[in-house]
């Protein structure tokens, strides 16, 4: 049984944003899209967590936070860049503080673009990224 | 009881009590959705969740943390095993309470502070129950002369009508043991979250899994005990328990979470007047009205 | 029976020998050594001896004995005067004289004194509490040995008085023997006094100032308990009651009232209940050994040992039951003051505190269950306090302080004191240890009586939850390791931290033993009737002790070596050492972690307070119920 795509557990992480996104993600769980359809629940730990969803763009002050982040969650794990901040930078890439998206600090699996994403374009980034978290599981399985 | 019965009683509740706790919180979170006017998720999404839990990668603060977690699960299911096969009642509620305490010491051992705030918490949490867990084993005592749940299982008459206040503490003390608000304060569950998610801060993957699993553990041994009041009508008492459920996943969704102090301080009051105000009046009705 | 007198006779003569050549250090460390072996072998002889813990009667020809009793007990009073009219103390004194007066209107007042045909006595309980003086005082001696050179090192302004420390030690064990031994009262009360003397000046030890303002707050105290039993002496000699405690036990209960009363308030200071209970709390100022053999496994249980001793006087009366609230109230408060305390010697004064009081309710309920409940409290409170004080004093020596929170990971820094620390915590509230066996006892035996007394002890135990809970969790709470203590634990102390946890084990697997062999014959002779063991629950404890002792085996579990170590949540904002964080204005900063008190709940002032009032009003009823 594809038992990770029917149990995504997510953490949120703000990295720097205009909350657009923050707000659309939170948008998810409400009764309108009600993510939990999906079994997926927003922890706010890592160490429970299977994805990771980012919004906003990096810089220096919560680029060591991100890191930390990423390397306290328990494989298989992977991580979503939500809106368009959080996939290339966006509107913030050429500001002297900005070290960039997501992915000039940790491996990004799946871009939702959008200024701000919408709560559709989430959901799908997250399914998406169950594929990819079932396919990790695999993965991790065959190592040694 | 004899041997036989005892051992099959045991392998039941080691089998069945995981199931139909799993069950039941499939049920609890679908009907926690629809009072939000959700959908939810599917009834066996609790299952899901265990199994996913035990494939994960074992990560930890440092290596003793799954002693502590082994404990909690062990000592969680010998107390199980005592009440369902009818042993002592106040070996049942130490041998729960050992369990919680591995637990809060596997908490103070991640030396974190979020686990370190919901370990205080938990143990706030078992002051706050175990004066009514102890009592209602008293009450059963006072009514039926007997803590061996054998005997008081056996007993012909409702108990529920002599011991309403004992009933109605025991409900109260539930939504702490069943982690529900307004008394979630050392971990939740769902997607409710403060202070992180306190006790279990930093157990992951396979170890939160035994944390669950040692739960629905004990919420069937926790339904056992409000069984007991209902127990020679099986379809009342299946009644009885489903409406207590229903009641303490209303209260989860329309409460806020209390301070602490009101937690203690309320199920400390509660259990002294609904508790021991029914075992008192039962002391004096036994001895015929003459103090 | 020349074995007790031998055990009675020799901790005195040793306390003599060490006070005569005690200046010696390798002489007197010898003798300490081989005396303490010696009370401790004389103890197990004694069970050898008498394995089937039939009572046995001393009677002795010599009519210049009972006169050589009295001498002594004119010396002790004596020398107690002398030491309150010295320390300018306007109540000792004043009670030291009212106690002298009474015991003189008993012995010169023209009453034919009640003749006692055996003066010394040995049965199953006295046995019990014979081996916890022999075994526990001699290992408490033992550790003594090595702890107290370190505590010299540690406190030089303690002037070195080692010699007469040990001789006061010897002189106490000497005096303990003869008290759980006599059945004449005034015997008892000789030895009574003693002990109360010992205690004075093992508390004043330290010489200072609040050393000995503690001292003599547990001599008025203990004073009030004595002028109280000498008062029952005097009430038995004018009503022509008898003396020796066999009779008085078998009198009509409503006969012995009033010296059942006096004698059970002497019980009361000695046990340190409320309101008399602040003594013991001032007495942690002694070193650590005096605090494990006087103030938590011996002397306060000679206090308890009356009570179970009238515990068939009690049984059914209003008497007992007011006692019983006394002793249930005691444990109820002092064990929700535990919560707010963070000096570990203060919770663990609090801690004996209230399970003497519990060992009061049981006692004082006195039905045989109860008291089978009552003796199993304390032989593992014995065992298991001693231990954790001993662990406890160890711990301050290589940290350098008392305080919980400054005990965050010894489980790292110390690891065998701390597992000696986690045995003797265990042993004090987890199930299947000792405590909890017989607290489970205690409820089911106090069912039988007013259902307030279980209910508030179900109360009172869940706050010894709390309280021992936290402190394991903060020994094992590995936030940071600071550097490694010095000093180096000396031999003696691990000796003793070694087996007293081995035992605080032992007696877990041991008790339905204990409880056939020694519990069972006593309740036998006093009741006809003794408690029959249900068999499923003893299978059951036993198997969790076998898990308990097995888990730590499951830390061996190979697949571990999949293991991830990582940091901690922080909220991201870790700093490489685990023990440091970004703070939200920038900089590192050392993470700290504190535990809850609960002040505003269990504060100590307001409780104590209450306490102090409810068992006051519980003692002006006693006064109203027992009209002489």
């Amino acid at each position: 049984m594809k038992l990770f795509q029917k149990s995504p557990w997510i953490i949120h992480y703000d990295g720097a944003s205009c909350n657009g996104c923050d707000i659309e993600v939170l948008a998810c769980l409400t009764p309108r899209y009600d993510v939990e359809r999906f079994g997926i629940i927003n922890t706010g730990n890592p160490k429970h967590a299977d994805i990771l969803l980012i919004t906003g763009y990096i810089n220096e002050q919560s680029q060591p936070v991100v890191r930390t982040i990423y390397e306290q969650m328990p494989e298989p794990k992977v991580v979503v860049a939500i809106g368009i901040c959080a996939t290339s930078g966006g509107i913030f890439r050429e500001c002297y503080n900005t070290k960039g998206g997501v992915d000039s600090t940790i491996p990004v699996d799946v871009y939702v673009p959008g200024c701000a994403a919408r709560p559709e374009s989430i959901i799908d980034g997250v399914v998406q990224a169950l594929a990819i978290l079932e396919r990790k599981k695999k993965e991790m399985a065959a190592r040694p | 009881m004899n041997l036989t019965h005892a051992i099959l009683a045991a392998l039941l509740y080691i089998v069945a009590a995981p199931v139909l706790a799993g069950l039941l919180a499939g049920v609890d979170r679908i009907i926690s959705a629809r009072m939000q006017a959700r959908i939810g998720p599917p009834l066996l999404q609790p299952f899901y969740d265990l199994f996913k839990l035990f494939q994960k990668e074992r990560i930890a603060v440092n290596k003793t943390g799954h002693f502590f977690l082994l404990g909690y699960l062990l000592f969680t299911i010998i107390a199980g095993v005592e009440f369902f096969i009818g042993g002592d009642l106040l070996i049942v509620i130490f041998a729960l309470a050992l369990g919680s305490v591995f637990f809060v010491l596997g908490a103070f051992a991640a030396g974190s502070p979020y686990s370190h705030i919901g370990a205080e918490r938990e143990l706030i949490q078992l002051m706050a129950s175990e004066p009514m867990l102890i009592l209602s084993a008293m009450g059963f005592y006072v009514a039926t002369g007997s803590f061996q749940v054998h005997d008081i299982w056996s007993r012909p008459d409702l108990l529920i009508v002599i011991l309403p206040g004992m009933f109605a503490g025991l409900v109260y003390v539930l939504t702490i043991k069943l982690r529900k608000s307004p008394f979630d304060l050392a971990t939740s569950h769902h997607a409710h979250q403060e202070i992180v998610k306190g006790i279990t801060t930093e157990f992951s993957g396979p170890y939160l899994a035994v944390i669950e699993l040692a739960h629905w553990y004990e919420t069937i041994l926790l339904l056992g005990f409000l069984y007991l009041f209902f127990a020679p009508w099986p379809w009342l008492a299946v009644l009885a328990l489903a409406a207590v459920y229903f009641l303490e996943i209303l209260a989860d969704n329309t409460n806020a979470r209390l301070y602490w102090q009101w937690v203690l301080r309320s199920s400390w009051i509660f259990t002294a007047v609904a508790g021991a105000g029914n075992l008192v009046v039962l002391y004096y009705l036994s001895r015929g009205g003459t103090p | 029976m020349n074995i007790v007198l031998f055990l009675i006779l020799f901790p005195l003569a040793m306390a003599g020998l060490i006070a005569l050549l005690g200046g010696h250090v390798g002489l007197r460390t010898a003798l300490v050594k081989i005396g303490s072996g010696v009370v401790a072998i004389g103890a197990l002889v004694l069970l050898a001896l008498n394995l089937q813990g039939e009572t046995q009667w001393l009677r002795f020809d010599w009519p210049w004995l009972q006169k050589a009793v009295l001498g002594l007990d004119i010396l002790v009073t004596l020398i107690l005067l002398v030491i309150a009219v010295r320390g300018r103390q306007i109540t000792v004194t004043a009670l030291v004289i009212a106690q002298a007066a009474l015991i003189g209107m008993t012995e010169f007042g023209g009453h034919a004194h009640a003749h006692v045909e055996a003066p010394l006595f040995i049965d199953s309980f006295s046995m019990i509490m014979a081996h916890i003086v022999g075994v526990i005082g001699g290992l408490i001696v033992w550790h003594a040995v090595g702890y107290m050179p370190h505590y010299h090192h540690h406190h030089p302004e303690v002037p070195g008085g080692q010699r007469w420390f040990f001789a006061t030690i010897y002189l106490f064990l000497g005096a303990m023997y003869a008290l759980v031994f006599s059945n004449h009262l005034s015997w008892l009360f000789l030895a009574w006094e003693v002990t109360t003397l010992c205690s004075f000046l093992l508390i004043s030890y330290p010489r200072t100032p609040e050393a000995r303002h503690n001292a003599f707050l547990a001599l008025r105290l203990n004073m009030l308990g004595g002028v109280a039993f000498a008062g029952a002496l005097l009430y038995l000699a004018k009503t022509g009651g008898p003396f020796a405690l066999s009779e008085i036990i078998r009198s009509a209960p409503a006969s012995m009232l009033v010296p059942v009363l006096l004698i059970c308030v002497a019980g009361l200071t000695k046990a340190a209940q409320m309101p008399f209970s602040a003594w013991l709390l001032g007495a942690m100022v002694a070193p650590t050994p005096v605090s494990a053999l006087l103030h938590s496994s011996t002397m306060v249980k000679a206090g308890v040992y009356v009570f179970v001793r009238f515990a068939p006087l009690l049984q059914n009366t209003v008497m007992g039951l007011l006692l019983a609230l006394i002793g249930v109230t005691t444990f109820l408060f002092a064990s929700c003051i535990a919560i707010s305390q963070s000096n570990a010697k203060r919770v663990l004064a609090y801690s004996t505190i209230a399970n003497l009081g519990l060992i009061v309710t049981c006692a004082c309920v006195g039905n045989p269950q109860a008291v089978w409940a009552a003796i199993l409290l304390i032989i593992f409170h014995a065992v298991a306090k001693a231990l954790l004080f001993i662990a406890v004093g160890s711990a301050e020596h290589s940290i350098g302080s008392r305080d919980i929170e400054d005990m965050e990971g010894l489980i790292e820094r110390r690891p065998k004191t701390a597992l000696a620390i986690l045995i003797g915590i265990a042993g004090m509230f987890l199930a299947p240890f000792g405590m909890l066996v017989s607290k489970w006892a205690a409820i089911e035996a106090l069912m039988k009586s007013h259902p307030i007394l279980p209910v508030m002890v179900a109360f009172g135990s869940s706050a010894t939850l709390f309280f021992w809970s936290k402190w394991m969790g903060k020994i094992l709470s590995t936030v940071k390791g600071p550097p490694p203590p010095h000093g180096p634990v000396s031999m003696e102390e691990k000796n003793a931290m070694f087996f007293l946890s081995l035992l605080t084990v032992g007696l877990c697997a041991a008790w339905p033993f204990i409880s056939s062999l020694s519990i069972k014959p006593f309740l036998l002779s006093y009741y006809g009737t003794a408690v029959e063991l249900n068999r499923v629950t003893i299978v059951i404890m036993s198997s969790m002790l076998a898990l308990i002792v097995a888990l730590p085996l499951s830390l061996l579990y190979k697949g571990e070596k999949k293991l991830r170590i990582t940091t901690p949540y922080l909220s991201g904002a870790n700093v490489l050492e685990r023990d440091l964080f970004t703070a939200s204005i920038g900089g590192t900063k050392p993470l700290a972690i504190r535990s809850y008190y609960l002040t505003e709940f269990f504060a100590e002032g307001r409780l104590t307070r209450m306490g102090l009032a409810a068992t006051i009003a519980l003692l002006a009823a006693l006064v109203m119920v027992v009209k002489p």
